[in-house]
């Protein structure tokens, strides 16, 4: 009722300003502003961009709640600075009915903590032959637009032409993990040299660029929107680029990971670096960044991947693959991009807000940072250096690849329509 | 004859190549004189030094009797009592000669006998290469400070020393020149 | 200081000489037909452990040998890692072993880099000694081949200086290939692979050898051809037409075997599948040194546990520092 005022803030890294957040929106932007019966906020030295939104997360319930559950993933993402997730539909059962993803919609506005944005699957049980009851899953309370198979690829072309086709109806998008499964059987880390002196099997990058050629102009051919999941490959960039400049309704995403961490840490053999898609070059690092830069890739999705311990601690072959991100996500992209110069704030806030909150079709998230918006915002230290410990991380699993290293940013506070889930780093 | 304290630093030679030779010539026909011959005899150096030493002894044995006695090494590495005490080491190279021992009159050469571990190592690869009629054991130098109930058969000398010094000896085949030095250590023995 | 036996890179120069010229002086010890004792005391009181995830008797059977010879005690532990059980079976049988006080661990396993992971997870206090791990290295089968060939080759004794080794066969899926290479370049020979271009990993233009698709242009300037095994079933995925067109293309039959120079020898580390990469007359033939280098296996892994467990620390292998393989 009496709302906060954040004091000395500045938005997207723009001038220090103060602003009030009452009733659910920001009520007033401006100098010196008065606080009335309002919680005072020191912002000064502080960041504050429009709360983060990720379009790819693996909240992992139902079915697997000993990596995972809707409360501990959204506190994560809170921690995190996210005020909305969008939760991956390969749960057991697989979200692939109204009754799924309505289930996952209520429990995360049951925990509060940010919205959660259920992604319905595109085919029954990611099994890639029939199409799921996209229509029934869009009319649904979850209202869902993001339907993907994440961690299958809808390989089947006919299959993909219409999944693409059909979601025109209710403004949805196809988000495709591009992974040609023949050429990636069994495929345990990128396929290059290393690959061949650690006796692994490859993943090439081919596999997952040929999927995007095909889909690119498949999405062009019937008019719809694509979005890609994780880009990981120069290769792939490139095709996104060209897609766009021919005006393709093509979106893409990367993850924090792939523009920090290259192949090189597999030669340890440590299953924390195993993820789908692997961990690749350092060209292909410098052009996810290049591309994440010049806008070719639209957002930074987390792809946050929990696993229990006994999934990690073992040999590689045996290991699943994935890692957790949703604390980590702001600081990744502080030290990959903003700090090299290639991305200012404002440029974090369109990537990691307010271009995932229009593919998702968001309504209330992304927003300008304007009297009147809903008040979901993130309160960020750009100077406030931590060190990542996986005992202390919020999410009940602990794969995180940072373990010990140093972040250069920190989220300080998360507002959710005005309410405090995030206060001085920690849950409120 | 006692040796006085080496001053730190300080190398003395106590035995020149002359007394070198001449105590191997002694000892070849010590070991002629107690065996009654060269009938059996087979002479086995204890690496390093003392293959050569075995070898020119064999020489010398040859040269009285007219005929050639059968000479080799035994390498001690795997026997040792000390092996925990570093890192393993590198062997040396076993020669047991054609006929072999079983039966014969062994007669174990060395350099330098001190503690006596190496000549009980020494007995017990011996015992598992097979089962000599004797053993006898031949030294150039006897410095004392033994450890274990071990005497020489054979002693070049008899050198009395203090635990802080050390024994050195050379030989032409692989030092250039023979000699039998005496040191102060700088910590361990020799 | 702990160290280990992973993978052949772990050997330097003067390691490998080490163990090869021990190799060589505990073959020579043994192998008297006099000797009463086939049997040395040096390991008394260690505790040697083959933890075998992979069926092979004969390179158990090989360690187990080798650690009796030194008077080891030696306990078999015998785990199929089935994909259910995955990979709770190699940490839990890990701690296990370590209650049990196992100075080494001889380990193979399906998956590569699982010896990696024992050897520097700290669930053991032991030497991790690596009998082949998926397909990524064998480097005791890279030392006994060495050591064959530098007894055929050199007088059994130094280097393999500009010796020619060419390996034949699956190169992509041969862990045996991937150490010698490493070892053979280690001791100065000049290696070159020979097979068809699916059965190259991508990158080994990268590796310290020549690579060639032609098997009949590689023989005449070969002192040693090492034939590795190839599976049938690959050409179920397309790796080669047939078996019959991989054997024509790339097996050494009695015709190849006849343009070797007089000296070279024919390797192969087992099992063979006769007819396929090496015709039976050839395999069976006086240049073939296929039986030989099972004997050789044990002095050769005797050599590496005495070098690893003889003294207060090892004397060779990789420590816990380097930790990250090649």
């Amino acid at each position: 009722m009496s709302g906060w005022l954040v004091r000395g803030v500045r938005p997207l890294g723009g001038d220090p300003t103060d602003l009030l957040l009452r009733g659910g929106v920001i009520a007033a932007v401006g100098q010196g502003l008065d606080a009335g019966d309002a919680q005072v906020l020191d912002g000064a030295g502080l960041v504050v961009l429009p709360g983060l939104v990720d379009l790819h997360t693996h909240l992992r319930e139902p079915g697997r709640e000993d990596s995972e559950t809707v409360e501990t993933g959204t506190r994560a993402a809170a921690l995190g600075g996210f005020t909305a997730v969008h939760a991956m539909a390969n749960t057991d059962p697989v979200a692939d009915t109204a009754g799924v993803v309505e289930q996952v919609w209520r429990l995360g506005q049951q925990a509060g903590h940010c919205d959660v944005r259920p992604v319905g699957a595109v085919t029954v049980g990611l099994d890639g032959r029939q199409l799921a009851e996209l229509g029934a899953m869009a009319d649904s309370a979850a209202s869902v637009r993001v339907f993907s198979d994440d961690g299958r690829c809808v390989s089947d072309a006919v299959l993909m032409r219409r999944a693409l086709e059909y979601v025109k109806a209710f403004d949805g998008v196809i988000a495709q993990h591009a992974q040609e499964p023949r050429l990636t059987e069994d495929a345990q880390m990128n396929e290059g040299v290393l690959s061949g002196v650690l006796g692994l099997r490859g993943w090439p990058g081919v596999a997952e660029e040929a999927v995007i050629a095909r889909d690119v102009l498949l999405a062009a051919h019937v008019g719809s929107r694509l979005h890609v999941c994780h880009v990981s490959t120069a290769g792939s960039v490139e095709i996104i680029r060209l897609a766009k400049e021919r005006g393709f309704p093509v979106t893409a995403e990367v993850t924090p990971h792939h523009l920090l961490l290259t192949e090189d840490l597999v030669a340890s053999y440590d299953p924390v670096y195993k993820v789908n898609p692997p961990l690749r070059s350092a060209d292909d690092v410098a052009a996810l960044r290049a591309g994440l830069a010049d806008g070719t890739i639209d957002v930074v999705a987390t792809d946050h991947a929990p696993h229990p311990v006994e999934d990690k601690d073992c040999e590689w072959a045996a290991a699943a693959f994935g890692m957790v991100g949703l604390e980590t996500a702001l600081g990744v992209v502080a030290a990959a991009m903003v700090e090299p110069g290639l991305l200012d704030w404002a440029g974090v806030a369109d990537r990691m807000s307010v271009r995932p909150a229009r593919i998702g079709r968001v309504a209330d998230h992304g927003r300008p940072l304007a009297v009147g918006e809903p008040a979901n915002v993130t309160l960020v230290d750009p100077a406030g250096a931590w060190s990542v410990d996986p005992g202390r991380l919020a999410s009940l699993s602990h794969n995180t690849p940072y373990a010990g290293r140093e972040l250069p940013a920190r989220v300080v506070a998360t507002f959710l329509r005005g309410r405090p889930t995030v206060l001085d780093g920690r849950l409120a | 004859m006692t040796s006085p304290e080496s001053t730190p630093g300080a190398v003395r030679e106590v035995l020149d190549a002359d007394d070198v030779q001449r105590a191997l010539t002694r000892i070849a026909h010590e070991v002629l004189e107690r065996n009654k011959g060269a009938a059996d005899l087979v002479l086995l150096g204890i690496p390093t030094r003392g293959v050569p030493l075995a070898r020119r002894l064999a020489e010398r044995i040859a040269a009285v009797e007219g005929a050639p006695v059968p000479v080799g090494a035994l390498d001690i590495t795997m026997y040792r009592d000390d092996l925990r005490l570093r890192p393993a080491r590198a062997l040396a190279r076993t020669e047991v000669p054609p006929g072999g021992i079983d039966d014969k009159v062994v007669v174990l050469t060395d350099d330098v006998l001190f503690s006596g571990r190496t000549v009980r190592a020494a007995l017990d690869a011996l015992s598992e290469l097979g089962r000599p009629r004797s053993v006898q054991l031949a030294v150039l130098v006897d410095r004392g400070h033994r450890e274990l109930p071990i005497r020489a058969d054979y002693v070049g000398k008899n050198l009395p020393t203090s635990l802080r010094e050390t024994v050195r000896v050379l030989l032409a085949d692989s030092d250039g020149r023979d000699a039998v030095l005496l040191g102060a250590t700088d910590g361990g023995a020799q | 200081m702990k160290r280990h036996l992973v993978s052949a890179a772990d050997l330097s120069y003067d390691d490998a000489l080490l163990v090869l010229d021990t190799a060589a002086e505990l073959s020579r010890l043994l192998d008297r037909a006099d000797r009463t004792v086939k049997k040395l005391p040096t390991l008394r009181g260690r505790t040697v452990v083959n933890l075998f995830f992979e069926d092979s008797t004969r390179t158990r059977i090989s360690f187990e040998a080798a650690a009796k010879r030194l008077s080891a005690d030696v306990i078999n532990f015998s785990a199929k890692g089935s994909s259910v059980s995955k990979g709770e079976s190699l940490k839990d049988t890990a701690l296990t072993l370590e209650a049990m006080g196992a100075d080494a661990v001889v380990v193979r396993h399906g998956s590569s880099g699982a010896p990696h992971h024992l050897a520097y997870s700290g669930w053991i206090d032991g030497c991790v000694i690596n009998a082949g791990d998926g397909t990524h290295e064998h480097p005791t089968q890279a030392l006994l081949d060495a050591f064959t060939m530098r007894r055929h080759l050199s007088g059994e004794t130094g280097d393999l200086a500009g010796r020619r080794v060419t390996i034949v066969g699956d190169v992509l899926h041969s862990r045996v290939a991937r150490s010698n290479v490493l070892l053979l370049a280690t001791l100065g020979a000049t290696v070159t692979l020979v097979a068809p271009p699916t059965l190259l990993p991508v990158g080994v233009e990268t590796w310290p050898c020549e690579v060639s698709y032609d098997l009949d242009a590689t023989l005449p300037g070969s002192d040693v051809v090492m034939m590795l095994r190839v599976q049938r079933e690959r050409m179920n995925a397309a790796y080669f037409p047939s078996a019959h067109e991989y054997s024509r293309r790339y097996g050494l039959d009695v015709a190849r075997a006849a343009v070797l120079p007089d000296h070279a020898i024919v390797m192969h580390p087992g099992p063979m599948n006769r007819g396929m990469e090496i015709a039976a007359e050839v395999a069976d033939s006086a240049r073939s040194t296929i039986v030989e280098q099972v004997g050789n296996g044990v002095s050769v892994r005797m050599a590496v546990l005495y070098l690893l467990l003889g003294g207060n620390e090892p004397a060779i292998g990789a420590s816990e520092k380097a930790g990250v393989a090649q």
